[in-house]
């Protein structure tokens, strides 16, 4: 899994709540059976004024020039900021893979749903929870001339000119972007214990082991 | 020390604490589907891994399968990729899987208990958000991400920090035409579609108790549009009925020694809860939801939100989007919102009690010239062959409807089924975001009765005045 230590760069802003995986990535595109090549079409109803398929050249569609990711400001962003909730509805991990496939390494938002922080995590994404005055701060930030950012998740610090913001992320969660750990690999340690418990339970309860 | 029905099913898969609040969870039930699984077995396969479990694995292709002349296979190349994938991958690994032409074939969550794989007490997973579901037969079950599906094939555990336990207590009478549908919608539009996260869910109180298995598998299916992975329901005599004399439930003594353990999956008296929020249905009207959030519901007998309502001050924006995409306004009634489609199916609303419902409501009657179309697909081959046994189908196909065959459908628009642009649709499905049946579709959740009445009419109507 790829590593997450520290990077600099400007950050997008998308000024809006709810943002579900539906929306970041649309249904025709999960008939892929790779994990490689959703970028382009990520946020794909917003961001192309004609619908779009799988195996499309991108390219040559028309997009939409509203669209914050067509601001040239926007142009090269790792950090993503988004409002309350991202990531919400369907568990497609697809949508993980469509962020970090178009570059973004970071979403920052004041909260998100439980399966997309997780499926973040298993891929190398940093999703960063802010409180509001925090998301505020940095909201104000982001048209200032200035809208680098350097994100240090050893310090769990958010840093730009004089403006700092300061991050949790549990332990656990923290060392497996460091390392780039496998947790396959971790469980599979516990091999011995995970086969004592199923001798255990397959006398108690015969029927959870079904099928 | 007293323990909620979460506490138990949690300490009973419990098999190692890590230093760090992370614990290793055993997982019975592993449910596999053609979308969200390729990725997994591809990634096993390059890790030089094999399946810790073979028969913790029930396979069925859903989401991507046409509904209409089935026999002729699926002609869309690209999902017939992936249902291949699919078979190839249960075929070389030896795993249970119901295959297209097989009578079992449906919806994952329809399949899955239909058949009595998944039983009280059990973990389930799937790469599904609607997992939740399962919670309705007291078994532990949430949607996972790819990643985490090859972590179980891998391991037959994931590694989970433990949830908060919320209680959500509904108490008074179920009103006629308010279904488990409703209530959930009225749920989510009370605490929002974050108002769950981080907590598994419970629902008690004596609502609960009046429903049925299926009434209830709709109720925690759309827990997860509330923000919570996992959405449980107690043992009772319902749910040990229910799993009795099922193809892969325990028989004879083996049962009884099941029952046993499954009538103490109940939350302790007096256990504690992080949450608890009070509920009172009786004077409750169908819902419908008419924005792009399922928390966006309000009575049929309702209007849209003011913009000037200050309850709703700090999400002014996201009302004039989901206006905007809706193509609806401010203080509207919703009863008046003309329709192009009807969707009646989905892992929310497509067994056999929804079909019956729908069939007593549309019997003799046709649907509105404006309707263009109008479909019903079964959650799964059995409940298709049980309501043209009941001579369902023919009601439906009489009134104007098509009688399709099982699959995920137009809830999600992978197939031939979905939504053009600008069209609105009543759909008994769970989920109506931008786009989510279709590219500018427009989406209004409703329950079964409440799609059909609007189905004969054209457009919504209070199902109670008909």
């Amino acid at each position: 899994m790829k590593k997450f230590k520290e990077i600099k760069s400007i950050a997008a802003y998308i000024d809006r709540k709810n943002i579900d995986t539906d929306a970041i990535i649309p249904k025709q595109y999960l008939k892929a059976v790779t994990r490689e090549g959703f970028g382009e079409a990520l946020f794909d109803d917003w961001r192309y004024l004609e619908p779009g398929n799988l195996g499309d050249n991108h390219a040559l569609r028309k997009k939409n020039p509203e669209f914050f990711l067509h601001d040239p400001k926007n142009e090269g962003a790792q950090i993503l900021i988004a409002g309350d909730n991202f990531g919400c509805g369907s568990s497609r991990e697809h949508a993980v893979w469509a962020l970090m496939d178009y570059g973004f390494n970071v979403v920052i938002s004041s909260s998100f749903a439980d399966i997309f922080y997780n499926n973040c995590f298993k891929n190398g994404l940093l999703p960063i929870v802010l409180n509001d005055s925090n998301m505020d701060k940095l909201i104000s930030n982001v048209n200032k001339k200035n809208n680098i950012y350097m994100i240090s998740l050893e310090n769990q610090l958010i840093k730009c000119d004089d403006l700092e913001i300061k991050f949790k992320i549990d332990n656990r969660r923290k060392e497996v972007l460091i390392k780039g750990i496998d947790d396959i690999s971790e469980t599979l340690k516990l091999s011995d214990k995970i086969k004592e418990y199923e001798n255990i339970k397959a006398v108690k309860t015969p029927w959870m082991f079904n099928g | 020390m007293k323990k909620t029905l979460y506490d138990k099913l949690w300490d009973e898969h419990h098999i190692y604490s890590y230093d760090n609040g992370y614990s290793l969870i055993y997982i019975n039930k592993h449910l596999i589907h053609e979308v969200t699984s390729p990725q997994a077995f591809e990634g096993l396969k390059q890790a030089g891994r094999s399946i810790w479990r073979k028969k913790s694995v029930m396979a069925v292709p859903d989401h991507n399968v046409p509904t209409t002349l089935r026999e002729a296979g699926i002609k869309d190349p690209i999902s017939r990729i992936q249902v291949d994938a699919l078979n190839k991958n249960c075929k070389t690994n030896d795993l249970l899987k119901f295959d297209l032409e097989d009578i079992r074939q449906g919806i994952v969550h329809v399949v899955g208990p239909e058949q009595g794989i998944i039983l009280p007490g059990m973990t389930v997973v799937c790469g599904d958000s609607h997992t939740s579901t399962h919670g309705a037969l007291a078994a532990l079950a949430f949607g996972i991400g790819t990643s985490e599906v090859e972590h179980v094939l891998a391991t037959q555990c994931l590694l989970q920090k433990k949830s908060l336990n919320m209680n959500i207590k509904v108490n008074g009478k179920m009103p006629e035409y308010f279904y488990s549908k409703d209530l959930a919608l009225l749920i989510i539009s009370q605490i929002g579609t974050a108002g769950g996260t981080g907590y598994a869910i419970e629902y008690t109180g004596n609502a609960i108790r009046d429903l049925s298995m299926e009434a209830r598998m709709t109720l925690c299916n759309m827990t997860i549009e509330a923000g919570a992975t996992t959405g449980l329901v107690a043992v009772d005599e319902k749910t040990i009925s229910y799993v009795e004399n099922k193809p892969y439930s325990p028989k004879g003594e083996n049962f009884s020694s099941a029952k046993k353990y499954w009538e103490n999956l109940t939350s302790d008296n007096d256990a504690l809860y992080d949450k608890i929020i009070d509920i009172d249905i009786s004077e409750s009207s169908p819902m419908i939801t008419w924005g792009t959030s399922p928390e966006m519901a309000v009575g049929i007998d309702g209007k849209l939100p003011s913009l000037d309502d200050e309850r709703f001050s700090s999400k002014r924006q996201d009302l004039l989007n989901a206006f905007s995409y809706m193509g609806l306004k401010e203080k509207q009634s919703v009863n008046s919102i003309e329709l192009d489609k009807i969707f009646i199916g989905s892992c929310t609303n497509s067994r056999i009690e929804d079909l019956r419902i729908v069939a007593d409501i549309v019997k003799n009657k046709k649907i509105a010239n404006n309707i263009k179309s109008a479909i019903i697909v079964p959650g799964s081959g059995l409940v298709k062959e049980k309501a043209e046994n009941e001579g369902l189908d023919k009601i439906f196909t009489k009134s104007g409807f098509e009688w399709r065959s099982p699959g995920c459908s137009m809830c999600l628009g992978m197939n031939d089924d979905k939504l053009n642009e600008y069209e609105r649709c009543a759909s008994t499905s769970n989920r109506n975001f931008e786009g989510r049946q279709g590219r500018l579709g427009r989406t209004h959740l409703v329950s079964p009765a409440t799609a059909a009445a609007a189905a004969i009419h054209g457009h919504f109507v209070d199902v109670r005045d008909m």
